[in-house]
């Protein structure tokens, strides 16, 4: 254990004495480590931090990377005393334009959502990230997707919809912020990274992609009215009029986002009769299900969505005209994104697998699901 | 009339009618509110020290959450009780920028204690500017956690028993009690009826301008500013505005004593 410890430790110093020579090697790292070292590659201004297990290893990583000289935009590494003042502290910063994130696991991800529906309304674009642990209440540490609804459907008051990303590899938690902030300073909303615990805690082989130039606009952001131009970003709306027009300007936005920004893995769907569809770490079981299945001549494919919200519909409408029959979902809760599914097959038969409290599926308990639906 | 700058003296007179940090909207405060005054003294210490491009206002939930409407200066809404925690994040970022609040008793000492706390804790370098007027004013007259012992309040029909309800929270002394915060100031703010019932002194809004003005200053030099204003509600404590002014003087003040709490950076003596 000492050993782990002081390897690990050693590593971080070998990599600030040699910053260069590291950004683009291949490293062998936790997902969370990952996803914070993606974060500031993204060119991350501001991290606001609240600890809570599995999620940990992101603000201990970037309160490492803290002062880095390889990360000059990294203003910002502050400790909050609760989830709530973090994601406010969010909030304030990236209402100024920052690039600002903060990470959590359920527990916390539930104190978030009440900054989620406020930055949602005044469109302040921002990233938060949820390793999703077993739930609900406490639950316990392990991997889970319980967090989809919450995360996809607006989970705070009011009505709104997040960009809801979903990686399923140590690779994909280093390059998701990237494309989080990226969609949040498109669209001007808030933008969740959903992981879970298994990928939080993996480690695997990843390379990082070069440190982004890339600049938002801005011109909404409250840095100083300039003349009698002003920057006022509200959330309230009392003349019902107002806010009536205020919900339309946003849902023209969230189908804009649907026409444009869905994104999906399609694997061997082409002459698929059954596909199955499971999101993040899941997925990689579904693909060695697939393999297997193929093997016994089970045409079968695999759909894995990756952004979640918007849910990848077009997709499965597509696979439906194309002549898929049935889908099995399988996913690490009571059944979620099911339905969404359900919704976009419209006819088609849509089974599911589910697992949940940490437990995952064998990928041989996939390929006898997907055989039986079969029969 | 406004009386001209020729005919004036009075620098707070004649700077009142034509600040450039005040938007021309008229404010939807009740009359007798000490919100307007507060409105002002805020337009004129942002208009002296030539602060409004660079000045950013939290609006809090409650009465004040229509600040932006009032004051030409950038602004955003937080949740209740949050202003603290988004000026915090406003001011990481950005520490050019002036980042300040006008919070209720109930926003800030209630929902919103614990961002309160930990901003002065860390000498953010913001600016709090509390309006105590002992009772939740925009949900319309509910107790707050300054409510004194006895009144009278919609979720305290009998007046407020402090053995069951618990004993008010003086939000100065306990910010006072922490090593952080630079500026902690309590004032008293309403115009107070002297003896004759139909003559006011203006001690109160006079002195509440030199603090609006100190607390920005603390700010600029890089502290956390926190000047609490001890005002009435005459429609929510149900009293006639000249009532509400003598309760605020006889009753609250006392509860309440103004004073300088914490003053680290030494800026009343500049």
């Amino acid at each position: 254990m000492r050993d782990m410890l002081l390897g690990v430790s050693g590593l971080r110093h070998s990599r600030s004495e040699e910053p260069e020579e590291k950004v683009t090697a291949r490293e062998f790292v936790k997902g969370n480590e990952a996803l914070a070292l993606g974060a500031l590659k993204a060119g991350l201004n501001a991290y606001f931090a609240y600890p809570i297990t599995p999620s940990s290893e992101i603000p201990e990583t970037l309160a490492r990377e803290f002062k880095s000289p390889q990360y000059p935009d990294f203003k910002v590494f502050l400790q909050s005393s609760s989830e709530l003042e973090a994601i406010n502290m969010v909030i304030g910063a990236a209402a100024t334009g920052a690039k600002a994130m903060t990470a959590t696991s359920g527990p916390g991800f539930s104190l978030k959502q009440e900054g989620l529906s406020y930055a949602a309304s005044m469109e302040i674009p921002l990233l938060v990230v949820d390793v999703n642990r077993g739930g609900p209440g406490l639950g316990n540490l392990g991997p889970e997707q319980s967090d989809y609804y919450q995360s996809t459907k607006g989970g705070g008051h009011g009505g709104y919809r997040n960009i809801v990303l979903a990686p399923n590899s140590v690779q994909e938690m280093a390059t998701f912020p990237s494309l989080g902030f990226s969609l949040a300073f498109k669209y001007r909303n808030p933008a969740i990274i959903l992981a879970d615990a298994f990928l939080g805690q993996l480690k695997e082989d990843t390379t990082y992609p070069p440190i982004a130039e890339e600049k938002f606009d801005t011109p909404w952001a409250t840095t100083g009215a300039r003349g009698e131009t002003r920057h006022v970003l509200v959330s309230l709306h009392l003349d019902f009029d107002d806010q009536s027009r205020h919900v339309e300007h946003l849902l023209k936005k969230y189908e804009e986002m649907a026409r444009e920004e869905q994104r999906a893995e399609l694997y061997m769907t082409g002459d698929a009769d059954v596909v199955v569809v499971a999101f993040g770490i899941v997925s990689r079981l579904v693909k060695q299900a697939v393999n297997a299945l193929r093997a016994k001549g089970v045409r079968a494919g695999m759909l894995r969505p990756i952004t979640l919200s918007p849910f990848p519909s077009r997709y499965i409408s597509d696979l439906v005209s194309k002549g898929v029959k049935r889908f099995v979902v399988v996913e690490l809760n009571t059944g979620q994104m099911v339905y969404d599914v359900k919704l976009a097959a419209e006819n088609g038969v849509v089974e599911r697998l589910n697992r949940w409290g940490g437990i995952l599926p064998s990928s041989s308990e996939i390929v006898a699901k997907v055989e039986m639906t079969s029969a | 009339m406004m009386p001209s700058q020729e005919e004036s003296t009075n620098e707070y007179e004649v700077r009142l009618g034509k600040l450039a940090a005040l938007t021309s909207k008229p404010t939807h405060y009740c009359s007798g509110c000490e919100h307007g005054i507060l409105t002002k003294l805020i337009a004129n210490a942002i208009d002296e020290l030539e602060i409004r491009e660079r000045t950013v206002v939290v609006d809090s939930v409650g009465c004040s959450v229509f600040a932006h409407e009032y004051l030409n200066v950038d602004a955003i809404q937080a949740a209740h009780g949050r202003a603290p925690a988004v000026m915090a994040g406003i001011k990481r970022v950005r520490p050019d920028l002036v980042a300040f609040a006008v919070q209720g008793d109930g926003d800030a000492v209630a929902i919103g204690l614990q961002e309160l706390i930990y901003a002065a804790s860390r000498n953010e370098p913001i600016t709090i500017f509390l309006v105590n007027n002992a009772i939740y004013g925009m949900t319309g007259g509910q107790m707050a956690p300054t409510t004194p012992e006895g009144m009278i309040t919609t979720t305290t029909p009998e007046g407020r028993d402090t053995a069951y309800t618990g004993t008010i929270i003086d939000a100065s002394k306990l910010l006072a009690g922490l090593d952080g915060p630079s500026y902690v100031k309590r004032v008293f703010l309403p115009v107070a009826p002297l003896k004759s019932r139909d003559l006011y002194s203006a001690a109160g809004p006079l002195e509440g301008a030199r603090s609006v003005v100190n607390a920005f200053k603390v700010q600029l030099a890089g502290g956390f500013s926190f000047v609490e204003f001890v005002s009435t509600c005459s429609i929510n404590w149900k009293m006639s505005v000249l009532d509400s002014k003598k309760y605020a003087a006889e009753v609250l003040a006392k509860i309440y004593p103004p004073g300088l709490y914490k003053d680290k950076l030494g800026i009343e003596k500049r």
